[in-house]
């Protein structure tokens, strides 16, 4: 070996450092100030699948923004937290904003935990997108000025359906029995759909309250059986929506579902086989809207699996908060709620532009009437609908499927 | 709510009766291991989740009746290999210790099944052959659920034969009651230890097998159900076997009942059961009186 001298060693390290700092020290600055998208989504428990999707999407999102050039010049890095149930949420939520510095909050799927952590958002005036908890309570009586909702509320999941169902002469007459999962989002949800029933004329001939988690329906289903509806109105979530599912099939599906809330992830893994009847649906993979199809291919190939509705959400969402940030050219929460505020657009992949609603901070989006497909001509275990139409129609007010101020009343608090 | 008369009184029963004979198999599995080895199995859920992957992998090459066979066949060699490596080691000591190894190789067999089989549910369909329902009269029952019924019956009964009729049963019954005196007659108990535990966790995995096309099949879904095992265990006594087997037929009876007159209660009855149970006899309704047990 040639020896080397100390001289050698020292010019060498200096011409190194150089070089590094040459190259390397911008890319060190910029992740050092990178924008942190603090992500919060159960991956275990009764919503784990759909928070699986979640996180993958969120992954593709942040990769995608980082591969063009990042935002504002700085790097976008994803620190993603499980959250299985409100408390655990709300410590993760905590962690996010005082240990990880998160730049915004997004995420959850269950209703208890994204209300509960809008609140520690809101004490920490940081801003926080929901994409994936319905409940109206969310978007009226607890409504927060850092809050904002990607993710449709359980009004428009109801009136999706609810309009189509009663132009279908569904509904004035007919006798409807509920089953609802018992926690936040179930009795919100209970809340919405019984009062909709009612005002188009239908009959409410009772309610189920069942715990999250119960593995046996049976029983339910044959108190059905004696109760004899004409529809069975399904306001379950999760694994729950799937477990009901294939065992109504068990017992012969005796009468027509419906449902408030409709996940496509519980629904693939109940199979085409326990499915029928017409649903409502926040994003489906077969959609051919401009910039759909490019997305389920792009996370096709890295998933080896088309995405949902929740994966929709999360992407859509971090690509909103994204824009918004390049757009109003800043990362203070303060800022980017007045730029969301001033319903700036986006582009949400369903051809019509969004944008959120000023009073409530609910995205003003399509949602879409759904079918369960024919199974001789399904291509594979996620071939399991065909669209039947966007709701609202082209040309009809985004505002037809939304709450309205005297449904769902919300006062933001000052900035 | 119509009024309840007694014919849909009595299908509500039968059903429980159904749901009950389900967990029976799966608290039989958690008594015996508790009764010879003095083990807590806190991983019992996650046997019954395996038992039900497995099933899915099994079924493409055997059809189901071939995946109910080698399904817990399956569970029982993986888990009397863990016991032989890991488990056995844990008697002598505290019985803690062998409590936190089950405890921790529950978060390990979920999270493996994640790893293996992926974090979304799988879908699993009642075989052709067994679907449809089948009628008495005005009374309508799933054929699936009858088959399930037949399959618990069976393996309950196989149980009682493997324990009262063979030589086997009696060193292991013996083992229960008093395992110094078993060892005292020269008779080691680990062989019986481990094949004890491999039939436990093989009820544990036929339980799950036969669960996967009536819930699906998830990372999490022997949580739950591990719980509810537990309590069925609690109920019926520690170590019995017919304290499990009468605990699950009536939790399951009056899960039933709620249902149909208070259903948010529903999920919460067994718990109710089972504080009434402690504070009127701790021991459960079948239970020995504790003595000092372990096949060290």
């Amino acid at each position: 070996m040639i020896p080397m001298h100390r001289r050698d060693v020292l010019k060498a390290g200096l011409g190194a450092a150089a070089a590094a700092g040459a190259l390397g020290f911008p890319a060190v600055l910029r992740a050092q100030d990178a924008i942190k998208v603090g992500h919060l989504t159960p991956r275990t428990g009764f919503l784990g699948p759909l928070g699986d999707y979640a996180y993958r999407a969120a992954q593709m999102a942040v990769d995608e923004a980082n591969a063009a050039g990042g935002v504002l010049g700085r790097k976008v890095e994803l620190v993603s937290e499980d959250t299985p149930n409100p408390g655990v949420a709300v410590t993760k939520a905590q962690k996010l904003i005082e240990r990880d510095r998160a730049t915004f909050l997004i995420g959850e799927i269950s209703s208890a935990s994204g209300l509960a952590i809008s609140e520690v958002a809101q004490r920490a005036k940081l801003l926080y997108l929901n994409t994936g908890w319905n409940s109206d309570e969310g978007r009226g009586a607890r409504c927060q000025r850092y809050l904002f909702h990607v993710e449709g509320c359980n009004t428009m999941y109801t009136k999706t359906i609810g309009l189509w169902q009663a132009r279908e002469g569904k509904i004035r007459g007919a006798k409807w029995y509920f089953l609802t999962a018992d926690y936040a989002f179930g009795h919100d949800l209970y809340r919405v759909s019984s009062k909709f029933l009612g005002e188009q004329g239908g009959v409410n001939l009772g309610n189920d309250m069942i715990a999250t988690g119960t593995l046996d329906y049976s029983s339910y289903i044959l108190k059905l059986r004696q109760i004899k509806p004409d529809f069975v109105y399904l306001n379950l979530a999760g694994t729950d929506q799937t477990t009901f599912l294939k065992q109504y099939k068990e017992f012969g599906a005796p009468f027509p579902l419906a449902g408030g809330v409709m996940d496509t992830i519980p629904f693939w893994a109940a199979g085409i086989d326990a499915l029928s009847g017409y649903w409502q649906s926040l994003w489906y993979h077969d959609l051919k809207e401009k910039g759909s199809p490019e997305f389920t291919q792009r996370f096709v190939r890295r998933n080896a699996k088309p995405p949902d509705n929740q994966a929709w959400g999360e992407y859509v969402g971090i690509r909103i908060a994204l824009q918004a940030i390049a757009e109003s050219k800043s990362t203070a929460s303060a800022d980017l709620v007045r730029h969301l505020e001033k319903g700036a657009k986006f582009d949400v992949l369903k051809g019509r532009e969004a944008w959120f609603r000023d009073w409530d901070h609910q995205l003003l989006q399509t949602m879409y009437v759904v079918r369960v497909k024919d199974k001789a001509r399904s291509k594979d275990q996620w071939d399991i609908f065909e669209i039947v139409e966007p709701v609202p129609q082209p040309g009809q007010s985004l505002e037809l499927i939304q709450p309205t101020k005297a449904e769902n009343p919300c006062n933001l608090p000052a900035i | 709510m119509p009024p309840v008369s007694v014919p849909i009184l009595l299908e509500h029963l039968a059903n429980g009766l159904v749901v009950g004979a389900y967990y029976t198999t799966l608290a039989l599995g958690l008594s015996l291991i508790f009764g010879l080895g003095g083990v807590i199995n806190l991983a019992h859920g996650a046997f019954y989740a395996l038992g039900a992957y497995l099933a899915l992998e099994t079924q493409r090459l055997a059809g189901f009746g071939g995946a109910l066979v080698l399904s817990p066949l399956l569970v029982a060699l993986i888990g009397m290999a863990i016991e032989t490596a890991f488990l056995r080691r844990l008697y002598r000591g505290d019985p803690l210790l062998g409590l936190l190894f089950t405890f921790g190789l529950a978060m390990v067999g979920e999270q493996a099944v994640r790893i293996i089989w992926g974090a979304s549910g799988h879908p699993f369909q009642i075989p052709e052959a067994l679907r449809g329902f089948v009628t008495f009269g005005d009374f309508v029952y799933s054929r699936y659920r009858l088959v399930v019924i037949a399959v618990t019956a069976l393996a309950i009964v196989g149980l009682w034969v493997a324990l009262e009729k063979t030589p086997w049963g009696m060193v292991v019954r013996a083992g229960t009651r008093d395992a110094e005196m078993v060892r005292a007659l020269g008779i080691s108990l680990r062989p019986f230890m481990t094949a004890v535990f491999g039939v436990g966790v093989a009820l544990a995995g036929l339980a799950g097998a036969l669960s996967a096309p009536l819930a699906g099949i998830y990372p999490a879904m022997g949580n739950e159900i591990g719980i509810a095992a537990f309590v069925v265990v609690v109920i019926g006594g520690l170590g019995s076997f017919w304290g499990p087997v009468i605990a699950g037929l009536l939790v399951g009876l009056i899960r039933a009942v709620t249902v149909l007159f208070w259903p948010p209660a529903a999920e919460a009855s067994m718990y109710a059961l089972m504080a009434f149970v402690l504070l009127v006899r701790p021991r459960g309704l079948m239970g020995e009186r504790w003595v000092e047990f372990g096949a060290q």
